[in-house]
């Protein structure tokens, strides 16, 4: 992409002696240390929603109840979408533009460091809220990840330390955010200009606009539930003159762009892995940007299309109906260039580059059934059933995570210093692959067959494609323990990398030695 | 083309169904027994099929790059990296095939949200975990309760041919009448749902929602509750009975000499035993599911009765809880679901089942007059 | 703005304030909710969480302003804290936005659905539809109470704050030339305004409570107007600490006419707690 004529990664540091051992962690200011932390606490919240999953799929093995009395299951179900998103994914996307936004962009570290810190210190403490209340009597929440009042209302303690921890995690995001952007507005490197940053910092400046446009609104849903659970307010009910579905429309404002900020980073990631390993610039870097920048203002107005069965007027059906199949035409505008990046390139298929390609197709799997999904009279067929399930696992499993996967698996040896172990990395990614359809693809069936979803146990006729499932959950879950292995064998050492890493790989970060140096782009590289 | 598609689809359907090693066992949406059902099923169909289309056209220029340009086969890499041409036309097309899947998509919206001109119009409350029917013009109501046995959700025994998809009382309306739903709830939301029939509607407490089916053949349809609604969510199914006209008039007399000797039974009074044997089945169908057969509650979710201290205290105050509920708690307001003779029961029976040993008794009387008492001072509700 | 090779831009040492600020939220979230749950010791938990919070904020503000005073902070970190300003004022205006929605949603869809239909006829038949509101199904003291009006309090509040948007600006401007007589009584005078603007409201508030039967419970139009006033007033008490903070600094002989940042934040956030209010008193007081 860009010609760097002064590149600079040198490490004359000693200013002050840094703290050692904990300290070290805790009060850090260094964006790559907090990308680390990001990292580690978004592997470790994935075995641990994982697990949950697990147990979710071993209940749902057989009709009856084996295993979870079904409070303990909502609870499981619920604590299950909440960690994989806010605790798995978000994080794992913000350790990647800790690492990569300063590198990427030239940077010396991200503009407000010290924040920096705060905001992923505040990660674990909302973790520890959610977490704890496994602990307490009632159990954890078990109203689902989406907290709609009045189910919402009737809980115990629980249910007020999930509101507070959304309320943290919020702020966090919030605070990371704010620092993505300033440094991508503000810390370029001379001669960065923003049509040539690479497609990742696009994204991820997207991101964190919708982050900041929608999360102060989640804050003001989940007060409202708070107030209304302790404090004697009547949102949501009606005979104080409010409505539950109220609650809805406040948080889906908040949660359609969500879903967004779940999946434009891993556009971005998928974005530099495929013309690294095609060996061939991005195909229509320019219509990246503007379908990136696209979808997040179409976001804003579709989030109805979770609510068809509220019972809206005709006239909002069809409005949220044509405005969500729109953003069809940008996220397909992506899906074509990155097939038209491949075309006549010289492919070679390292593990990134299998789950970049693996994200494509299984992710457009998921933006069907999306599309199927946001056709208004097939939706108020479908929806809370498992066929919804299978749709946002095809997005946020082969999409979301399956993106994760690849920017590991890619900027690993630079993170390291050391070349992953191919070998295991493609048994990780095929394990992966099969095992994520067998769970995933027949929950089409069973939605389609009327399995409504957050149901303990079931009629006798879904038993075959649940069964199904379930083994599959079980291979695919086991094989990311490949995964772990994986990344704590590429710590401890392996073969050297060389700074590029890639053959084909363009862009800042890889002029500087693997491993990264603590401190990089000290004095600013200059880009022509 | 579109006769072309719904054949296609019809088709694959058909395909579906074949595969059935069970009879349910399918591939596609129910079968469609409603008009609107049989719209959503060809419209599904239709949209799968040019999704499907898309996907191969795609996946198939990918594959085969995949195949071709690999360094391995020793493909050079091209330098293109933008052509404003194809990149118009590959945002135009989409965008034309979406406008061709809105036009009838809009159509069915229309239809269903149409539901003016009903034949019959029937209200529907969801309850933690029940649905109450009240036929607005034939003044019959009731309740409906999943008939499953525990034992079989237990384990303990086999699993009937309907498990979990049947309730002691279904709700029957005449075949080929447009009927009309007025759908609400009573504590949480919850959402009635019959695929079959093609109509799905959440339930909202405080607002009435409506929705329509017309079914058009007679038969049996079976549902479940669809949002999520607290621990027995997976426990509260939906039956239909489609029957003839005939057998509908017949099944409302039957029903309106029914609910004539329950209101016989406010006005008596019962000994203890009575009570307390009556009791016992109005507990396990109404309040087993949170305070366990047992007594014994859930801890930190639903208190225990056996010791609680309201069922060993003043009867008035245990009657009142009852009929009141606890606001803003999952205790509801019992009074309007139960009769006085079923609260004095369901009363009797807390206050002298396992470690209350209060030998006392409630009557209907007394429940009634609480229940004019209460209307005039009712606390504030919260 | 990118960066310029020759200048550095200043990156901080470790600090242990953001680990000390999260054991601080950790205790406030515990502490919050035990109060609510009513278990005992709530409260002290709270507020030892809100005591490490102001240690926390003491000790990385002073941090701040010893980095600013000792020139660490060149034009590139001080178009950061710009960039970063706007962007939190921005997340600011959509927090409100929630609750404005929410009392846009009552008042033109759910009161009137309420009041008409089959929601009326069969829920609630007695129910008219109009707002203010405690909604249809309220009993007892819940259900009586008297909006509050326009022209009293709440119309002397918008004159107080509108003034106090002037006089933080002259006190800019006096900055800006250097003179320090001006900041300091422009300052001053905005801090007054904003200390009676509280009083006056805290005022109107005991009045709703013991007076007016206006209270949170007092259905949905308590809770909105509760909760939208309820949150300015709030950022009114914050806007008004920074203030009296920027204050002191003024007096200490901080800033300079070219590098006074903080002090255009903190009149950035005054300005956005104003236009709040001017919609708060068109939507929540005047149009009812
Ligand atoms: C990463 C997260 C993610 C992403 C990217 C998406 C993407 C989309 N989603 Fe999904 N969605 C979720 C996460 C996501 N979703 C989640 C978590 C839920 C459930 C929440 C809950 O209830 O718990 C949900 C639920 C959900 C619903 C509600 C279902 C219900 O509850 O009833 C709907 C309905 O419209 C929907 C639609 C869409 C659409 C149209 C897209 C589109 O963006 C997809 C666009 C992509 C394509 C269409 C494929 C590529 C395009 C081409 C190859 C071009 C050519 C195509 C055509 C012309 C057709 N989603
Ligand atoms: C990014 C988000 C994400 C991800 C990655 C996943 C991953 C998985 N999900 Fe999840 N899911 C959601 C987001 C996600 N899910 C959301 C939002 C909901 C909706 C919640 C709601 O309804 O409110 C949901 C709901 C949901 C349901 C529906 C539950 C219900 O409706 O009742 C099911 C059922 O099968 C399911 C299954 C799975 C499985 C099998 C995986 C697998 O991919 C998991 C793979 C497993 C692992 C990665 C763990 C590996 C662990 C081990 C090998 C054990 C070893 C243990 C230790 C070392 C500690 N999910
Ligand atoms: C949906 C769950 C649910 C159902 C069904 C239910 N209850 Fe309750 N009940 C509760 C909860 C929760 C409480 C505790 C309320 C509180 O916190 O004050 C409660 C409290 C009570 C109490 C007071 C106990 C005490 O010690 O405070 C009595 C008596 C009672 N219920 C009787 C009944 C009867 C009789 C029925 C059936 C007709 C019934 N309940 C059905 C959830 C339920
Ligand atoms: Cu009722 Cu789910
Ligand atoms: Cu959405």
């Amino acid at each position: 992409m860009s010609d760097v004529a002064h590149a600079h990664g040198h490490d004359e540091h000693g200013h002050h002696a840094h703290p050692t051992g904990l300290m070290r962690w805790l009060t850090t200011t260094n964006h790559k240390d907090i990308g680390t932390l990001y990292l580690i606490f978004a592997l470790v919240m994935l075995f641990a929603a994982g697990s949950m999953a697990l147990l979710i799929r071993a209940e749902l093995f057989k009709p009856g109840l084996q295993l979870l009395h079904p409070d303990f299951f909502n609870q499981l179900t619920t604590m299950h979408g909440l960690i994989m998103i806010f605790g798995v994914i978000m994080p794992a996307f913000s350790g990647f533009a800790n690492w990569q936004v300063p590198l990427m962009l030239g940077a010396p570290d991200m503009a407000f460091p010290r924040m920096n810190n705060w905001a992923f210190w505040l990660l674990p403490v909302a973790g520890i809220l959610l977490m704890g209340s496994f602990l307490l009597p009632g159990g954890a929440v078990a109203g689902g990840w989406t907290m709609y009042p009045p189910l919402y209302i009737q809980g115990g303690i629980s249910y007020d330390l999930t509101i507070l921890a959304v309320h943290i995690m919020g702020l966090s995001s919030i605070m990371g955010s704010i620092n993505i952007i300033t440094t991508i507005l503000n810390m370029r490197a001379p001669g960065m200009t923003l049509m040539k940053m690479p497609l990742f910092c696009w994204t991820w400046l997207i991101t964190a606009y919708l982050l900041i446009a929608t999360m102060p609104v989640l804050a003001g849903a989940v007060t409202m539930l708070l107030t209304d659970r302790n404090f004697g307010t009547h949102f949501f009910n009606a005979a104080g003159g409010g409505d539950p579905v109220m609650f809805q429309h406040i948080f889906w404002f908040f949660a359609h762009p969500e879903v967004y900020i779940l999946i434009l980073p891993a556009f971005g990631i998928v974005s530099q892995v495929i013309p690294t390993f095609a060996r061939k610039p991005l195909f229509g870097y320019a219509s990246m940007v503007y379908a990136t920048a696209s979808i997040a203002i179409l976001s804003f107005i579709v989030w109805a299309h979770h609510m068809f069965t509220v019972g809206m007027p005709a006239a909002a059906q069809l409005f949220f109906m044509f405005s969500t199949m729109l953003i069809a035409v940008p996220t397909g505008v992506k899906v074509f260039n990155w097939v038209a990046t491949m075309w006549r390139g010289s492919m070679t298929f390292e593990t990134p580059m299998l789950f970049a390609i693996a994200f494509v197709c299984l992710f457009t799997i998921g933006g069907f059934s999306g599309l199927v999904l946001a056709i208004a009279p097939v939706d108020i067929q479908l929806h809370d059933t498992y066929y919804v399930v299978a749709h946002f696992h095809y997005v946020l499993v082969s999409g979301a995570l399956f993106s994760i996967f690849a920017g590991i698996y890619y900027w690993l040896p630079k993170w390291t210093g050391h070349m992953y172990d191919e070998t295991l990395g493609k048994w990780h990614f095929w394990l992966s692959v099969i095992g994520m359809n067998i769970v995933f693809f027949p929950m089409h069936f069973l939605g389609l067959a009327g399995m409504p979803r957050r149901i303990p146990d079931y009629a006798l006729q879904f038993t075959e494609f649940n069964q199904i499932a379930t083994v599959g959950a079980f291979i695919f879950g086991f094989s990311q323990l490949i995964f772990l292995a994986v990344v704590l064998k590429t710590v401890k050492g392996g073969a050297k990398a060389t700074s590029k890493v890639w053959e084909g790989a363009e862009g800042l970060e890889w002029t500087v030695p693997s491993p990264a140096p603590y401190h990089t782009f000290e004095t600013a590289p200059v880009v022509k | 083309m579109k006769i072309m598609w719904q054949r296609t689809g019809a088709a694959l359907a058909a395909w579906g169904a074949c595969q059935t090693a069970y009879a349910e066992y399918a591939y596609n949406l129910q079968e469609p027994a409603s008009p609107i059902a049989s719209q959503v099923f060809h419209l599904h169909n239709m949209i799968m099929l040019v999704c499907l289309g898309i996907f191969v056209v795609v996946f198939g220029a990918m594959f085969y790059s995949l195949i071709k340009h690999r360094k391995s086969v020793g493909h050079q890499a091209a330098h293109f990296h933008e052509n404003t041409t194809v990149e118009v036309i590959w945002t135009v097309i989409p965008f034309v095939i979406l406008m061709g899947m809105a036009y009838p998509a809009a159509k069915v919206v229309i239809a269903m949200k149409d539901t003016s001109n009903p034949d019959m119009t029937i209200k529907i409350t969801g309850y933690q975990w029940k649905w109450g029917y009240d036929y607005l013009n034939e003044g019959v109501s009731f309740y409906s309760t999943l008939a499953t046995p525990r034992t079989q959700i237990e384990n303990a025994a086999t699993k009937g041919e309907h498990y979990l998809l049947e309730v002691d009382e279904p709700m029957v309306v005449p075949v080929g009448k447009r009927v009309r739903l007025l759908i609400t709830a009573n504590d949480v939301l919850h959402a009635w749902w019959v695929p079959a029939l093609g109509a799905k509607q959440d339930a909202i407490p405080g607002f009435i929602r409506d929705s329509w089916f017309e079914a058009d053949k007679i038969g049996t349809y079976r549902g479940q509750c669809v949002e999520l609604c607290g621990k027995d969510h997976g426990f509260m199914p939906i039956v239909v009975n489609v029957v003839s006209e005939a057998d509908y008039k017949a099944w409302v007399e039957k029903k309106k000499g029914a609910a004539a000797s329950a209101a016989a039974d406010n006005g008596k009074t019962f000994d203890q035993a009575e009570l307390v044997a009556r009791g016992e089945k109005v507990y396990a169908a109404n309040c087993a599911a949170c305070h366990q057969a047992n007594g014994m509650g859930l801890p930190g979710t639903f208190p225990a009765i056996s010791g609680s201290k309201v069922a060993t205290g003043p009867i008035d105050a245990h009657i009142e809880v009852v009929l009141n509920g606890r606001p803003g708690t999952a205790m509801a307001a019992f009074g309007k679901q139960l009769s006085d003779a079923d609260i004095a029961a369901v009363v009797t029976y807390q206050r002298n089942a396992w470690a209350n040993k209060m030998g006392d008794a409630a009557q209907p009387a007394q429940v009634a007059a609480l229940r004019g008492g209460a209307e005039a001072a009712a606390p504030a509700a919260q | 703005m990118s960066l310029a090779q020759t200048d550095k831009y200043y990156l901080p040492q470790p600090s242990i304030w953001p680990i000390v600020g999260s054991v601080a939220l950790l205790f406030m979230a515990v502490g919050g909710t035990m109060l609510m749950r009513e278990i005992d010791h709530g409260g002290w938990v709270l507020l030892a969480g809100m005591a490490i919070l102001f240690y926390m904020m003491f000790g990385w503000f002073r941090e701040v302003i010893r980095d600013s005073e000792a020139g660490r902070y060149n034009k590139q970190v001080d178009s950061s804290f710009r960039w970063s300003m706007s962007w939190f004022i921005f997340s600011e205006v959509m927090f409100f936005a929630a609750f404005f929605g929410a009392l846009f949603y009552t008042r033109v869809l759910s009161v009137p659905w309420l009041g008409s239909g089959d929601t009326m006829q069969q829920l609630w038949p007695h129910f008219q539809a109009a707002w203010p509101t405690a909604g249809p199904g309220l009993s007892g003291e819940e259900s009586h109470f008297t909006p509050m009006h326009a022209w009293g309090i709440p119309a002397i509040n918008t004159l107080l704050l509108l003034s106090s948007g002037v006089t933080v600006t002259w006190a800019h401007w006096g900055l800006k030339k250097g003179a320090r007589g001006q900041l300091i009584l422009g300052l001053a005078l905005t801090v007054a305004l904003g200390l009676v603007f509280l009083g006056l409201q805290a005022y109107e508030y005991h009045h709703a409570y013991t007076e007016m039967g206006l209270t949170l419970g007092a259905g949905v139009y308590g809770a909105t107007f509760f909760m939208l006033t309820g949150f300015h007033g709030f950022h009114v008490l914050v806007g008004t600490t920074m203030l009296i903070v920027m204050l002191g600094r003024s007096i200490a002989g901080h800033f300079t006419a070219d590098h006074h940042f903080a002090f255009e934040a903190v009149s950035w956030y005054w300005h956005f707690v104003d236009v709040v209010w001017v919609l708060l008193f068109v939507l929540v007081y005047w149009l009812i």
